[in-house]
């Protein structure tokens, strides 16, 4: 590669599959993006992406064989985990009842979503179910520069059943049967709980934010 | 507040979107890349694209069009039809694709949702359920390979327990298609719709049978479903989704702004 065509971004080649929708989001923002498993490559992209769906088991499992965990851990430019990368940067996952440990770069942790003291109702008569699918709002959007521009009335597309609690390391809210992390960070460690690659106007704001932070 | 979505679905045949009547008589609406770009605009949640040939042909397919799509479009999308295995769930889903859609091959082989659902995670396993009402029995049906007439067979599985099956088997969505109501534009089977609701408790995605604006109110309001899915009427411009979501908001369905 020459020395124009630099990354700008460059997303942890994790071997989960949906690893293009972002790629191709980060591009269509003009950015030059790559998808790497290679450590020189990783450690000098200016942004680095940790996206994943699956299990944090299989996911943790994965990260362990490929020997990424002391890469990543050892990262200082800005890191972003999106969905389930975003609960691979926390002290642990409750997924399926297995405790696994995690990245341990925020510290927090991650369990079900509680839907069992909605009464099965929201306000409008509307039952809940998981996963938690589709567009919601967020609330208590902290002033960080990653949600420069983002209001409560903007949406964002989520897909989960697993959480992160409200913390001190909480950027915004979400309330889905209980209040929970849409975002959380912690130094240099970024996660966000929707996928700004699938969230239209709002999540190619977040991540253009993102790509712009000092 | 978690909004209702709002589904356009474009059947597929080699890379153009065609609609049936009744799973019959294919016209050609247009490209797809467009197509779906303009829904993306108007403010769709959501996309499916379903290859309409795929499942009752066997035969491979020139999918390079998800990866198209995938560069255009900034909302989830979801591809339906041929999808049999691991490996072809795999390819779509690296093209881009956030969800698939399994249908018939999911009744030939129920083991193939666990499967999916294990390597990929629950959120893209989509089960997709061709329903039809039996006037003599009384019975609600699943069929297979609906998507060609000759080979379209009804199957040993009553409506009800099919849900119940793929949802233990670990899907993550239903999208429920009433094959009696499909294309016509007569409204939802609310009944029928309520009927799953009442035993899904995963995501329900409405489809078959939208006609008015009134119909979809009526399929959030009455039968609770997460989505509405509908083609002519978006396609054939009866319905216009910008019109669709603003008088939804009136009516006091949650929707997307």
């Amino acid at each position: 590669m020459s020395q124009e065509q630099a990354y700008q971004a460059l997303i942890i080649d994790t071997g989960c599959a949906n690893i293009n929708s972002l790629k191709f989001a980060i591009e269509r923002l003009g950015y030059v993006v790559g998808v790497s498993r290679d450590e020189a490559k990783i450690k000098q992209a200016p942004r680095v992406f940790l996206p994943g769906v699956g299990s944090a088991e299989f996911a943790m499992q994965g990260i362990n064989e490929l020997e990424l965990k002391q890469l990543i851990t050892s990262l200082t430019q800005p890191v972003l985990g999106i969905c389930l990368g975003m609960q691979l940067l926390t002290r642990q996952s409750f997924e399926n009842g297995v405790q696994t440990d995690c990245l341990n770069l925020i510290d927090t942790e991650v369990n079900g979503i509680d839907i069992s003291g909605v009464n099965d109702m929201q306000s409008n008569g509307s039952g809940l179910r998981l996963p938690h699918m589709g567009w919601n709002t967020l609330s208590n959007i902290s002033d960080n520069p990653l949600f420069t521009g983002i209001g409560e009335d903007d949406y964002f597309y989520f897909v989960h059943s697993y959480c992160a609690p409200v913390s001190e390391h909480t950027l915004a809210q979400c309330q889905y049967g209980q209040s929970f992390s849409a975002s959380i960070y912690q130094n240099n460690f970024y996660g966000v709980q929707f996928h700004p690659e699938r969230s239209g106007i709002s999540g190619a704001r977040l991540l253009q934010n993102f790509m712009e932070l000092v | 507040m978690l909004a209702k979505r709002i589904i356009p679905c474009l059947d597929v045949r080699d890379g153009m979107v065609v609609k049936g009547v009744k799973f019959r008589n294919h016209e050609i609406i247009g490209d797809i890349v467009p197509l779906a770009q303009q829904y993306a605009e108007q403010g769709a949640d959501e996309l499916v694209f379903y290859d309409i040939t795929a499942s009752a042909d066997g035969r491979t397919l020139d999918r390079s069009w998800v990866e198209r799509i995938a560069k255009v479009i900034d909302i989830p999308f979801c591809v339906a039809g041929g999808i049999k295995s691991e490996a072809d769930a795999q390819k779509m889903l690296s093209m881009g694709a956030d969800k698939i859609s399994i249908n018939s091959p999911a009744l030939s082989d129920p083991s193939l949702i666990n499967r999916l659902n294990r390597q990929f995670g629950q959120q893209c396993v989509v089960i997709g359920i061709d329903s039809y009402f039996d006037d003599e029995t009384g019975q609600y049906q699943v069929y297979q390979f609906t998507g060609d007439e000759s080979k379209s067979s009804k199957t040993r599985w009553q409506t009800i327990d099919w849900v119940q099956e793929v949802q233990s088997r670990g899907a993550g969505e239903i999208v429920l298609n009433v094959m009696n109501q499909d294309g016509v534009r007569q409204g939802y089977d609310i009944e029928q719709l309520s009927m799953v609701r009442d035993v899904a408790n995963i995501p329900l995605i409405a489809s078959g049978g939208a006609g008015t604006m009134a119909h979809f109110s009526e399929v959030f309001k009455q039968a609770d479903v997460d989505g509405a899915l509908a083609a002519s009427v978006f396609h054939k411009g009866i319905i216009g989704i910008q019109d669709l979501k603003q008088y939804l908001r009136e009516q006091q369905v949650p929707m997307r702004s």
